[in-house]
């Protein structure tokens, strides 16, 4: 394995003592640190999120993607299986797929025309007896020792990962069983794709990662639920986390009317409220989806995916590190193959609370840059993050804690080895 | 109106914005992926000239963001009647983005694509649709396109 030695990155990062409550800012901006948390962690044990199934529905869909920074290709082959390999030519290295999407009974690299099948194995190298007799590959040369590079993939609940790493735990494992609940929860029926988009960031992955665990942020930064009066009592919440403490979920559930409707116009909603009137309240109509009566859920699986429930709008969300202190995140907004037309409406116009635009969220594309930019120069500073204590533990009834975060970093060590 | 809805928004005149739709109008942002697959999640999307008034208020009172201006660059206009007595209008677009401390970039190019109505003697958006040739925001969008 080449890379870093780990004494060397230990000295890089200088992790101020043992816990996860102090972050040194040089993490967010080290070349070398960044290098290896491509090699260490995101082809470590984890399993990094490709894709939903549905993306790629018949024998030969294809999309690209990446694994952390590293182009890979997700196909469906002939057997119905989904394959994710990395998107490089055995050859001499060139990008094979050179489409976002797409379908193909093979995939052919564009340089020297060695064609690769749909699980990635090499089948047909050109002009490898040569031309009339000269020239050619080797005798020795043999395809099968050559091929685009496998990943393990799974899926679960139609959404594809994949990991570098022969020795991850199952998929299953990973997960763990409170965080395949919540998953189950939101995405387990047959889904829709709504839209696609993505934001570029000038921050590291690792901020954006930060804040989306962040729920003592969302009442203080986000300020429009407040301004326009739409919160509701909550009447429960809290974090949820896996054994390990790699993976969050923070939820809430909103007091609801008791009186059977089966949406709740935003009119209503907003009767009890005060602060700015919104010109057009049906932007917060909503449905009780959910029996379990939750509200909000942002879930998090380490290092870099996440799955939201912001009432009836859900999406995933894909946090692409494009080098140090750059990231770009990758947006599926979902709705379900059974939702009735006015539900489907519903969720469109809730889709203006989330995204780059989103009314709710649009601040999360902005902090990130802002501390990156604030701390470029204190490498040796670092953060706080001792709300809630300084372990890493379940919270029942408030989210007045940075706990998940501190579980980010726990993940994090763990992988990196500092 | 077309080039009016240019000026309006690279003036910072944000609360005239709606005026130029209809009561029920629509205003979509969407990528062109989503577009072209016929997906109807964009960045943003009102349904009501209420729902723009409501996206200038919070932007204005709520929302937090680093100031900056936008400048439209329009061209390729094209309108054609169609059978309703409304028009279909089609206009390329691209977007400079200036921010408070001076950094420039190209921040949005791609099509509007319009349905213009009259209402009381004056044209006004049934729909416009502003289509982005990238997938990709920088940062955030808080000032419509
Ligand atoms: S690099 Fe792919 S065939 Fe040569
Ligand atoms: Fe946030």
């Amino acid at each position: 394995m080449d890379g870093m030695a780990s004494e060397r990155l230990k000295e890089i990062v200088n992790w101020p003592g043992q816990g996860v409550h102090r972050v040194p800012y040089r993490v967010y901006t080290d070349p070398d640190v960044y290098a290896e948390e491509q090699r260490r962690l995101f082809r470590g044990p984890v399993w990094n999120f490709i894709g939903m199934a549905l993306e790629v529905p018949e024998t030969g869909c294809f999309v690209t993607r990446y694994v952390g920074d590293t182009p890979v290709v997700m196909v469906r082959d002939e057997d119905g299986a989904i394959n994710v390999m990395a998107n490089r030519c055995a050859h001499r290295g060139n990008l094979v797929c050179t489409q976002s999407c797409g379908r193909a009974e093979h995939f052919t690299c564009v340089y020297h025309n060695w064609i690769y099948d749909l699980k990635g194995a090499l089948t047909s190298v050109a002009f490898r007896r040569g031309v009339g007799g000269k020239g050619g590959m080797p005798d020795d040369f043999d395809m099968a020792d050559h091929r685009m590079p496998a990943l393990r993939a799974e899926t679960f609940c139609g959404m594809v990962f994949a990991t570098f790493d022969a020795a991850a735990p199952s998929l299953t494992d990973y997960l763990g069983d409170e965080m395949r609940d919540n998953i189950e929860r939101v995405v387990g029926r047959r889904m829709t794709l709504l839209g696609t988009y993505s934001q570029y960031m000038p921050n590291s992955w690792k901020l954006y990662m930060e804040n989306v665990r962040d729920s003592y942020h969302a009442s203080l930064l986000h300020m429009f639920q407040a301004s326009f009066g739409i919160n509701r009592l909550t009447m429960d919440g809290g974090i949820r986390l896996s054994d390990d403490g790699w993976h969050h979920v923070s939820y809430s559930k909103e007091a609801t009317d008791k009186d059977g409707e089966a949406t709740y116009s935003g009119k209503k909603l907003r009767a009890m409220d005060h602060g700015f009137a919104l010109a057009d309240p049906s932007l917060i109509d909503r449905w009780p989806e959910f029996g379990c009566g939750t509200t909000l859920a942002i879930q998090s699986v380490f290092p870099n995916f996440i799955v939201q429930q912001i009432y009836n709008s859900i999406a995933l969300r894909l946090c692409v590190p494009r080098g140090p202190e750059e990231c770009e995140l990758m947006w599926w907004v979902l709705g379900a193959e059974d939702d009735t037309p006015e539900q489907h409406e519903i969720r469109i116009r809730q889709s203006n609370m989330i995204g780059p635009g989103g009314l709710i969220s649009m601040e999360d594309g902005v902090v990130g840059g802002w501390v990156q930019r604030a701390t470029r120069r204190d490498g040796d500073a670092t953060t706080i993050l001792e709300m809630g204590g300084r372990d890493v533990a379940p919270s029942q009834g408030s989210r007045a804690t940075e706990t998940s975060i501190r579980g980010f970093w726990t993940g994090w060590r763990a992988t990196m080895g500092v | 109106m077309i080039r009016d809805y240019a000026h309006c928004i690279d003036d910072d005149r944000l609360e005239d914005w709606p005026g130029f739709f209809v009561e029920k109008g629509i205003y979509r942002i969407v990528t062109r992926e989503t577009f072209e697959r016929g997906m109807p999640v964009g960045v943003m999307t009102c349904t009501s000239r209420g729902m723009m008034q409501d996206r200038v208020l919070s932007l204005r009172q709520a929302n937090i963001y680093e100031p900056h201006v936008y400048r439209h660059l329009i061209s390729a206009i094209s309108v054609q009647p169609d059978d309703s007595g409304a028009w279909t209008g089609r206009t390329s677009f691209a977007v400079i983005r200036t921010m408070q401390e001076g950094a420039m970039s190209i921040f949005a190019a791609g099509r509007y694509l319009d349905r213009i109505v009259l209402e009381d003697g004056a044209p006004r958006f049934a729909e416009r649709v502003a289509v982005l040739d990238s997938r990709r925001i920088d940062t955030l969008i808080v000032i419509p396109l």
